[in-house]
């Protein structure tokens, strides 16, 4: 056998010459070779066989195997799932029904869960193998923690519009504020207005003061690299978890104690930002991130300056995910209560003097509400929450809608306008070379023969409006 | 006549030299570059401005108590400097910041996990959406939540807890006999560990986001590799997403310790405060600093503003360290910060 791979195909080659094959080149036969005299009893250079699987070729005539699916969830699949649960919700109402005197209904919850996880691990354990169990168990328990996580926030929500729905209902309470109403007085009388003009002016004036700047550390963070941006990303990641009554400690530090001023919607306004600030730095900084590093490089390459790169490129590439980090920075300013607290004060009037007198938000009205212990008043804090939830809602559906998409994928009236305004720089560059051309030829035609101190007039433009 | 324009030739071309390669920024870039750094430089100055303003404030309270600011378990500030301490208010923080991760955690990282790697396509931003939203309710509505629906439940949890596990210090409840059929819930109310399920639901988000981001950077490669080789789901995510995201899983964790212990309206809303520290998280009564600051500032004058200012600084400046070391280890790891999208 001399050559081997050009002459003879591995399957008629001896086990001899595969072996001196593939002791020459330094491996192992794995898949090679047919089967019936591989197994020789040791190799020329002595080396003791070893044992592989062999795949069993398919034989010329043999149809096709069909493909597998993938991907789907098959009836065996679904049928252990509800079997699992079936048995084990039966087991457990035994337990609890019957055999024990357990109660309660988070205990109900918790032995069905486990009775579930123990039966489901047996009956996949029926027909697959150790790791398919452990998938299926640790895929459950994923899903359970997700599960555990959507049922609180939807008890959260539920809850507070549950228990805030008879003050909800009435008008007086969007219209009034509490200046003439005592805590003893029924749910018609007074309501929210101060809270919800103070919220309103509170988180506007902290949008005025937070936004730019923290666009601007944004871009600062993407835009450039070295020891002083790695350190302000990690002042920022620290900061979104500064407490925040120490945001309103420092307010009241300078604002009030140091500088003398009034508590007032400005300091709370001040102290707002500050919470608002890291938040917004680190979501609108890992948006800028996604923007695709060869639009940049194209721009750069057009030669654009870095700061028209930035405008005209990185910032539009990514306006969507930049409102949405806005949006969710705002929804969690208007749910501060603490600083508020601190450096605004409670009140019952309405107040829209920025300077002076304390000014109300939402989430603290809702705690001075909850706080005294009668029927009326706890309706009021609840449906005072129930109000900020659905401020904070709106917000979010917002934040959805915008930033639902990824950044530099354009909505089609956005892309009809990318269209109309890339028409219209062709125009522009076509009209531009056009009339280069039309004076090189007139400048060229001036210093070659014609005395005349003029060109003659050029040709007429072509018919796309030749202003650049 | 027709004219093309060509480069002008010198006759004798000189041999080509390698050109200078330097940046030279334009006015445009230098007002740019001068701004955005700016900006990150008025961050870093609010946050060295707490820290001083807060010390500024904070000095008068700890000149005249000294060391016993750190050993006196009650809060009586008066200018002799002796009745005041946060041995009991910071031990009660940091007792419910751990019970809120300790819960939190599991849930943030299968949450994570599931957004990944397990929930089909069309629910995964929803999920998204989910997280985001948990992250953006207000802390009192989480506090009103705790208080109002959550206790009642997790009453029965902690009776069952003292009685099977009450042997651990951290599970047991002096005053509570589980035997006997007449005791009362209440030795079970407002306790440090109902604050620490309620915290843990507003930490949970925090962590869940940093954890999703980090799992989501998993390199395709190593994905596809792990299945190719035969892993199924729960094996690739053990090999490959685990490891790679052990650094963020734990910035993420810390992150998440850094806000449960500054957390404020939602615990004062649950506790009922105490000043004698104990253990035991299921029994009545807790406090934390925030709390003590937020319920004594409004009648606080002086000096005993000044001595809060100072539980305030404590607070700041663990809450700083915690943060610090949890964005050093979301930064170093391979998915970190640094690592380009």
């Amino acid at each position: 056998m001399t050559d081997l791979l050009g002459q003879t195909s591995l399957r008629e080659a001896t086990t001899e010459e595969l072996w001196a094959v593939t002791t020459e080149i330094g491996v192992i036969p794995a898949v090679i070779s047919p089967v019936d005299e591989l197994w020789a009893p040791a190799g020329p250079s002595g080396r003791p066989p070893t044992r592989t699987t062999l795949p069993v070729r398919p034989g010329p005539g043999t149809p096709p195997p069909a493909q597998r699916p993938i991907g789907k969830i098959s009836r065996n699949d679904l049928l252990t799932l509800f079997g699992a649960m079936l048995s084990s919700l039966c087991i457990t109402l035994l337990i609890f029904g019957r055999f024990t005197p357990l109660s309660g209904r988070l205990g109900f919850v918790v032995v069905w869960f486990v009775m579930f996880l123990v039966i489901y691990a047996l009956l996949v354990s029926i027909v697959d193998n150790r790791p398919a169990v452990v998938d299926r168990v640790m895929a459950t328990l994923l899903t359970a923690a997700t599960t555990i996580a959507g049922v609180a926030v939807l008890s959260v929500i539920l809850n507070t519009f549950w228990r805030g729905r008879s003050a909800l209902a009435k008008w007086n309470f969007y219209a009034q504020d509490m200046s003439a109403a005592g805590p003893l007085d029924p749910i018609g009388v007074g309501g929210i207005s101060h809270a919800i003009v103070g919220t309103l002016i509170i988180i506007g004036l902290s949008m005025i003061f937070s936004v730019p700047l923290a666009l601007v550390c944004a871009v600062y963070l993407t835009e450039t690299r070295g020891r002083i941006t790695e350190l302000v990303r990690s002042v920022v990641t620290a900061m979104t978890a500064l407490p925040s009554i120490v945001a309103g400690l420092f307010i009241f530090a300078t604002w009030v104690l140091i500088l003398g001023q009034q508590r007032s919607g400005l300091a709370a306004a001040f102290a707002v930002s500050i919470m608002m600030l890291p938040i917004i730095i680190r979501s609108a900084d890992v948006v800028l991130r996604l923007v695709p590093g060869n639009l940049r490089e194209a721009s750069a390459a057009l030669g654009a300056p870095q700061y028209r790169t930035v405008w005209h490129v990185v910032l539009p590439t990514a306006r969507p995910g930049l409102a949405t980090s806005v949006i969710l920075g705002v929804a969690r300013g208007i749910g501060e209560t603490a600083p508020v607290l601190l450096v605004s004060g409670i009140t019952g009037t309405m107040n829209t003097n920025l300077l002076e007198n304390p000014m109300m938000s939402l989430p603290l009205a809702t705690f001075q509400f909850v706080r005294t212990p009668v029927e009326a008043q706890q309706a009021r804090g609840f449906a005072t929450a129930a109000v900020l939830m659905i401020l904070v809602l709106i917000l979010f559906a917002m934040a959805r809608v915008l930033g639902g998409r990824q950044a530099g994928q354009l909505s089609k009236r956005q892309r009809r306008k990318a269209t109309g305004r890339s028409l219209h720089d062709m125009e522009r560059i076509e009209a531009a070379d056009h009339d280069r051309y039309v004076s090189a030829v007139d400048m060229a035609a001036a210093a070659s023969s014609s005395p005349t101190p003029y060109p003659p007039p050029p040709p007429s433009p072509p018919s796309a409006g030749s202003s650049s | 006549m027709s004219v093309t324009l060509l480069p002008e030739r010198t006759e004798t071309e000189s041999p080509i030299e390698a050109r200078e390669l330097a940046t030279r920024r334009g006015i445009g870039d230098r007002v740019f570059f001068r701004g955005a750094g700016a900006s990150g430089f008025v961050v870093l100055a609010i946050m060295g401005a707490v820290g001083v303003f807060l010390t500024w404030e904070a000095v008068q309270a700890l000149s005249a108590s000294g060391f016993s600011f750190i050993t006196t378990s009650e809060w009586l500030p008066d200018a002799s400097g002796a009745g005041f301490g946060i041995a009991a208010v910071m031990p009660f923080t940091v007792l419910i910041a751990f019970i809120a991760v300790a819960v939190a955690t599991p849930i943030a990282i299968g949450t994570a996990l599931f957004i990944t790697e397990v929930s089909p396509t069309w629910l995964r931003s929803s999920l998204i959406s989910m997280v985001d939203l948990m992250a953006a309710v207000p802390s009192v509505v989480y506090g009103l939540w705790g208080a109002f629906l959550l206790q009642n439940q997790v009453v029965g949890l902690s009776r069952w807890l003292n009685t099977w596990f009450g042997w651990f210090p951290l599970f047991s409840v002096s005053g509570a006999d589980p035997n006997s059929p007449l005791s009362s819930a209440t030795v079970y109310t407002a306790s440090s560990f109902i604050a620490g399920i309620v915290v843990a639901m507003m930490v949970m988000p925090i962590q869940c986001s940093v954890m999703r981001e980090v799992f989501s950077q998993v390199p395709i490669g190593e994905r596809e590799g792990a299945f190719a080789l035969g892993s199924t789901r729960w094996g690739m995510i053990s090999v490959v997403s685990l490891p790679f995201g052990r650094g963020g899983m734990i910035g993420g964790t810390m992150l998440g310790l850094g806000r449960a212990l500054g957390e404020t309206i939602a615990v004062v809303l649950i506790i009922s405060p105490r000043f004698d520290f104990t253990i035991h998280a299921l029994e009545a009564g807790s406090n934390s600093v925030s709390s003590l600051i937020a319920l004594r500032y409004s009648e606080a004058t002086g000096f005993e503003l000044s001595a809060l200012m100072a539980a305030g600084l404590v607070l700041f400046a663990i809450t700083l360290v915690v943060n610090f070391i949890a964005s050093y280890f979301v930064a170093r790891s391979r998915s970190g910060a640094g690592s380009e999208a």
